[in-house]
């Protein structure tokens, strides 16, 4: 058995697309019929078997396509991953926790044998078997972060904790929605969520650091979060904004579900153990209105939520220009009847 | 006054005296101003300890003013990167206690402040006081060049050309707001350059 991993792109000729099981586990982020930001934190535990929440480190059918995404990115601009030099134990606990998940959640893809700190990493996917010793970054080809971030699906930042604050001082940033690391390394938790509108004065950053600052190790939580892009291009990334801003004129009623994504991030997040950070895994799932409106209830849902959207989360998330063609392609997939309660299709 | 906007933008205040023996000024152009406010508030003797490194800049005023403070040095240097040097080993010698005030534009506070964060003081330890011009320090999101003294909204970035918006996200570490291009999505729109930051 095992994963089909799927050969595609993420870019120029965008073959991204997903198989019928995955279209059922999308990890659809709405369960009413209207958005709001809110503390939409809950237990990170395993969910039901075929969901994305199956395992808590979740590797599926784009898993080598995104590595290799990943890799072009970085070719071009070694900036997204970066360390501060006070992280690299950090990105030794991350190291542990990437390959215990995926080996423990992927036996048939993924094996990690310890004897001591002499380990033995192999990834069948990757074509990778490497020897290393634990704790010593000479023995890897990239240092810990970088060498397990580039065979993990998702984006990493590393939050370090002082002062009772999180301070983003590492990261692996490659798929994000439209903020830069390079920019915002080193700042603490409200200072990098700064941008975002309406959220600060609801007081919604202040609790969830108090969350988030009391994490305790092997409890980890999670939240979803969403925004939309054109093409299923992982890289939606401010540095790139002048090479992909253009995509967003480019949405006619013809290719609403073709063009448009659903772009929804499961973030999850984890204490370390050595050096008491904050690992804060951002998975990216994409799929494309075509597949999405295959599930009735998504589409007649999704359709009223962006319509009703306020305007100042619609100009954040980027939707400005292409809303009212979205909103009319949806409109027509919604009879008005009502939509069963929870995430799931019905 | 630069106003207040968002978390990550630097909020200033007003020099006050601190306790302590030692302390070191870096002030720019109308910055020597809040030095001078600030002394009639200071204990006799409290210049004796003093350094005070200013860039007069190009209207080359208030040093007199400063030299009437008799500070225990003054030094004058034509630019920021021509104080660098000089104050990276400042910074490296200071022993505990150092007090640090940086007054005058944005530019310069945040340019001093990155230093003496790399120094290993603590940002919040440092007095600050925003004079002068409104002038910001850019980085382009997009090649990274830094545009010095951007008064307009939108810039051009001096480095790769595009237009950039100018945003209130500020990068201590960076010491820059960051500019990101504002006509991405349709090229053919060229919204007017306002000077916003005189």
């Amino acid at each position: 058995m095992g994963i089909t991993f799927r050969k595609e792109t993420f870019r120029d000729d965008y073959t991204f697309r997903n198989s019928p099981e995955h279209i059922r586990r999308f990890p659809f982020p709405f369960n009413e019929d209207a958005y709001m930001y809110a503390v939409n934190i809950e237990p990170h535990v395993v969910g039901p078997k075929g969901s994305v929440l199956e395992n808590l480190i979740d590797v599926d059918e784009h898993y080598v396509a995104e590595m290799q995404d990943r890799a072009l990115v970085l070719a071009e601009d070694p900036l997204r991953c970066q360390s501060l030099p006070h992280m690299t134990l950090a990105g030794w606990d991350l190291l542990e926790l990437l390959m215990e998940q995926q080996a423990l959640g992927y036996p048939e893809h993924f094996t990690l044998e310890r004897d001591g700190d002499r380990w033995r990493w192999i990834n069948r996917p990757l074509g990778i078997d490497d020897t290393f010793t634990f704790g010593d970054t000479s023995t890897l080809p990239y240092g810990p972060m970088e060498y397990i971030t580039r065979q993990s699906q998702g984006d990493f930042c590393i939050l370090d904790q002082r002062d009772g604050n999180l301070w983003m001082d590492a990261g692996m940033v490659t798929t994000q929605a439209d903020w830069s690391l390079d920019f915002d390394i080193g700042m603490n938790f409200f200072e990098w969520h700064a941008p975002v509108p309406l959220a600060h004065e609801k007081g919604i950053f202040t609790r969830a650091l108090k969350f988030l600052t009391n994490i305790q190790q092997g409890k980890p939580a999670r939240r979803l979060n969403w925004t939309m892009t054109i093409n299923p291009r992982l890289d939606t990334s401010p540095e790139n904004y002048h090479k992909w801003g253009p995509d967003r004129a480019t949405v006619t009623p013809e290719n609403v579900g073709e063009k448009v994504h659903l772009r929804v991030e499961l973030q999850s997040f984890w204490r370390l153990p050595r050096s008491n950070a904050i690992v804060f895994p951002i998975r990216c799932y994409l799929i494309k209105m075509d597949e999405l409106v295959t599930q009735p209830k998504w589409a007649r849902r999704l359709h009223r939520v962006i319509r009703d959207l306020p305007e100042e989360l619609a100009t954040y998330k980027g939707l400005t220009r292409y809303r009212p063609t979205l909103v009319e392609w949806l409109s027509k997939l919604d009879d008005g009847s009502p939509t069963s309660p929870g995430f799931g299709p019905d | 006054m630069a106003a207040k906007t968002i978390i990550s933008r630097p909020i200033y205040g007003t020099l006050s005296p601190q306790p302590g023996r030692h302390h070191l000024f870096i002030a720019d152009a109308e910055g020597a101003l809040a030095i001078t406010d600030m002394a009639g508030k200071a204990p006799s003797g409290f210049f004796d300890g003093a350094e005070i490194d200013f860039i007069p800049g190009p209207e080359n005023r208030h040093l007199a003013a400063l030299e009437a403070l008799k500070p225990a040095q003054l030094h004058v240097a034509p630019s920021f990167a021509s104080l660098l040097p000089r104050l990276k080993q400042t910074l490296t010698n200071a022993h505990m206690g150092l007090r640090l005030y940086l007054a005058g534009t944005e530019g310069l506070i945040g340019q001093a402040m990155q230093v003496a964060l790399e120094a290993g003081m603590d940002h919040t330890s440092m007095q600050t006081e925003h004079r002068g011009s409104l002038a910001r320090r850019m980085q382009c999101v997009h090649c990274k060049g830094i545009t010095e003294n951007v008064t307009t909204q939108p810039a051009l970035c001096a480095h790769c050309g595009l237009l950039l918006l100018v945003r209130d996200h500020y990068s201590r570490r960076l010491a820059a707001f960051q500019g990101v291009c504002i006509n991405a999505e349709d090229r053919s729109e060229n919204p007017p350059m306002e000077e916003a930051f005189p």
